[in-house]
């Protein structure tokens, strides 16, 4: 007969509810791993939405994203013509407060060439913009449907397509519209003493045919470190590869809250391992009298073990699975992604199972030593 | 009969059994030169004030406590030599022949009757169906057998200590020690575990030896030893 099970079976309601309540805190632990992997794959999320090799930024700038970079319209021809790249796009990025149903709505407006690199990955709904006004993808995130038509600056556009889990690096929705349509809205949101220097026709890069970025795709041969060599020759432009673009993202955009949730993450492992070893080692201690019993009437060392280390690895293994389904089934409905990646989980499971170990290890040295006397007292 | 008895080994027999704990000024005599037989079939009674050593006594026999001189057999093996074990795997031999019986039934809460009794027959490699077997006849033997799917909590005194007294003998042990068995226990019921004890003894050839304070059951004893300060007299 297995006592671990037997004893589990008897005190089952409280022996649930210990696992419940385990459940609850490596769910948490499970949703923090899974909001810090969310905030990593999010920032990334723009950077990779257009799938290039390239970025052509501002001279002195890690543009677009985590600095403000401003570069001619004309520079994409340019850069077009470079050996080596295949396509290449013009790209505005800015933030905007819309107004949607008489309610104020933070997008992420990213303005781009319709047959160029630079527009949204995948359209889940709807179709991509095939006219060169007032045409909007929505993320889904944004909560904006098809049909629906969305006030930004002076004109008003309408959502034909709608794309999937497209964030900012600040998890603001991103919507696409043209190139054009971005550009003209830059110019209206923009100060009006901006604007009426851009109107004037401005000073070199502060006019009003300007451009963000310039994203380019290279042939697979090309080398991108040598593309970025060639354009760096235009005093006014930098050039950023896509690896050194997302270490950009990760790095410096998001860099604190990155290290703030990893920090608080690490310190609630901590914690959670230091109340599972509370909760097998109470467990233990409150059996000594029956293990000092067991071991009187001639019990062997193997059956006392087996029945600590069972207990503890059922507490931990139902915890954890009780965690890990509640965070799967609810991960959908934060505000910001939650990524439960395998590997994680798969590590968080392992971290349990040796704190269990070990826990049950503390347990079973106090069992061992126990004298089988004690059973004989009151 | 006598004579009978006289040829065999007795079951348990203690030469110069002393223990003491702690040294120098915090150095207390629990038992002093105990010399003791105890031949199958009978059931004997430790007595004493408290504190005169019966505990002890009874756990050395026990092979739970280890004394500081002196020599024990059982069952006619040599198993302590001037205060060191000579038998290896002292659990086993409890195991096999030694049953306890507690003042408290110390029945593992979480199994019912049977299985508690089944246990120590399947720790000494019963396979299970054949352990539930002997346990329910042990229970019908003991008279608890229509309490037999009851969880501890669910049993009076009486019945755990039947239960109890059921696993102490489950793996037919030839030498039984009582700690207080009847101390919580009214006097019918102390009555009537003490009527069994005896049955067990004569019917399975085995010693029992009890400590007891309670005086309603002298009667059922065939001799009483008194200890005083650790010292052994009939
Ligand atoms: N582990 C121990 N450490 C130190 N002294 C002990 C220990 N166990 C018992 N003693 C002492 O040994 C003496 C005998 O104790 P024992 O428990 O055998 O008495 P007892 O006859 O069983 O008493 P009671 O009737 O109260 O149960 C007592 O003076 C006790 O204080
Ligand atoms: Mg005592």
């Amino acid at each position: 007969m297995n006592l671990a099970y037997r004893d589990i079976r008897h005190g089952l309601g409280r022996f649930l509810l210990t696992c419940v309540g385990l459940g609850l805190l490596l769910g948490v632990v499970l949703a923090m791993i899974g909001i810090y992997r969310g905030l990593v794959v999010e920032a990334l999320t723009i950077a990779r939405a257009p799938a290039v090799d390239l970025w052509v930024v501002e001279a002195n700038t890690r543009g677009p994203f985590a600095e403000a970079s401003r570069i001619p319209a004309d520079t994409r021809e340019a850069i077009a013509r470079i050996a080596g790249v295949v396509a290449a796009g013009s790209i505005t990025y800015q933030t905007v407060e819309a107004e949607y149903q008489d309610r104020k709505l933070r997008l992420y407006v990213i303005g781009y060439e319709p047959t160029r690199p630079g527009g949204p990955p995948e359209i889940e709904e709807g179709h991509a913009i095939a006219r060169s006004h007032f045409e909007m993808v929505a993320d889904r995130s944004s909560g904006l449907v098809l049909k629906d038509r969305v006030r930004l600056g002076r004109d008003t556009f309408t959502v034909i397509g709608s794309t999937r889990q497209q964030v900012s690096s600040g998890g603001d929705p991103v919507v696409y519209i043209t190139l054009q349509d971005a550009q003209k809205l830059q110019f209206d949101l923009a100060p009006p003493a901006a604007r009426i220097q851009m109107a004037r026709g401005g000073t070199g890069s502060s006019g009003r045919d300007t451009v963000n970025a310039v994203v380019a795709r290279l042939h697979p041969n090309a080398s991108p470190d040598a593309v970025a060599e060639t354009v760096q020759r235009w005093k006014h432009l930098a050039a950023v590869t896509q690896e050194e673009q997302e270490l950009i993202l990760t790095r410096s955009l998001v860099d604190r809250a990155r290290r703030q949730i990893g920090l608080f993450t690490s310190l609630l492992l901590a914690v959670s391992a230091v109340i599972i070893a509370l909760i097998i080692y109470t467990m233990t201690m409150e059996k000594l009298k029956q293990i000092a019993t067991l071991k009187l009437i001639g019990a062997p060392d193997r059956t006392i073990i087996g029945m600590i280390v069972q207990q503890a690895l059922a507490l931990g293994l139902i915890g954890f699975a009780i965690g890990a389904t509640l965070i799967a089934s609810i991960k959908d409905y934060f505000p910001r992604r939650v990524v439960l990646e395998p590997d994680n989980v798969l590590a968080l499971g392992v971290i349990v199972v040796v704190v269990c170990l070990l826990a049950s290890a503390l347990g079973v040295r106090a069992a061992l030593r126990i004298d089988p006397a004690t059973a004989l007292g009151g | 009969m006598p004579d009978e008895k006289a040829t065999q080994p007795p079951l348990v027999r203690l030469r110069n059994l002393s223990k003491h704990f702690g040294e120098g000024e915090t150095r207390v005599d629990a038992l002093r030169d105990v010399s003791l037989d105890v031949q199958a079939g009978e059931v004997i009674a430790l007595l004493g004030p408290s504190g005169s050593g019966k505990t002890t006594l009874l756990n050395i026999i026990g092979c739970i406590l280890d004394p500081s001189s002196g020599t024990m057999e059982l069952d006619g093996e040599l198993v302590l030599r001037d205060g060191r074990w000579v038998r290896p795997n002292l659990r086993r031999l409890r195991l096999d022949k030694i049953g306890f019986i507690f003042q408290f039934h110390n029945l593992m809460p979480f199994l019912d009757a049977t299985d508690n009794v089944a246990l120590v027959l399947q720790l000494a490699g019963a396979d299970s169906r054949e352990a539930r077997l002997r346990a329910l006849e042990l229970l019908d033997y003991l008279e608890v057998g229509n309490r037999r799917r009851s969880m501890p909590a669910q049993l009076s005194g009486g019945e755990a200590q039947r239960v109890a007294i059921a696993r102490a003998l489950a793996n037919q042990p030839r030498i039984i020690l009582a700690d207080e068995p009847t101390a919580a226990l009214d006097s019918k019921r102390a009555g009537i575990v003490m009527d069994l004890l005896r049955k067990v003894a004569v019917e399975r050839d085995a010693a029992i030896i009890a400590v007891t304070h309670d005086e309603k059951i002298f009667d059922r004893f065939d001799k009483i030893f008194n200890l005083r300060d650790g010292r052994l007299d009939v």
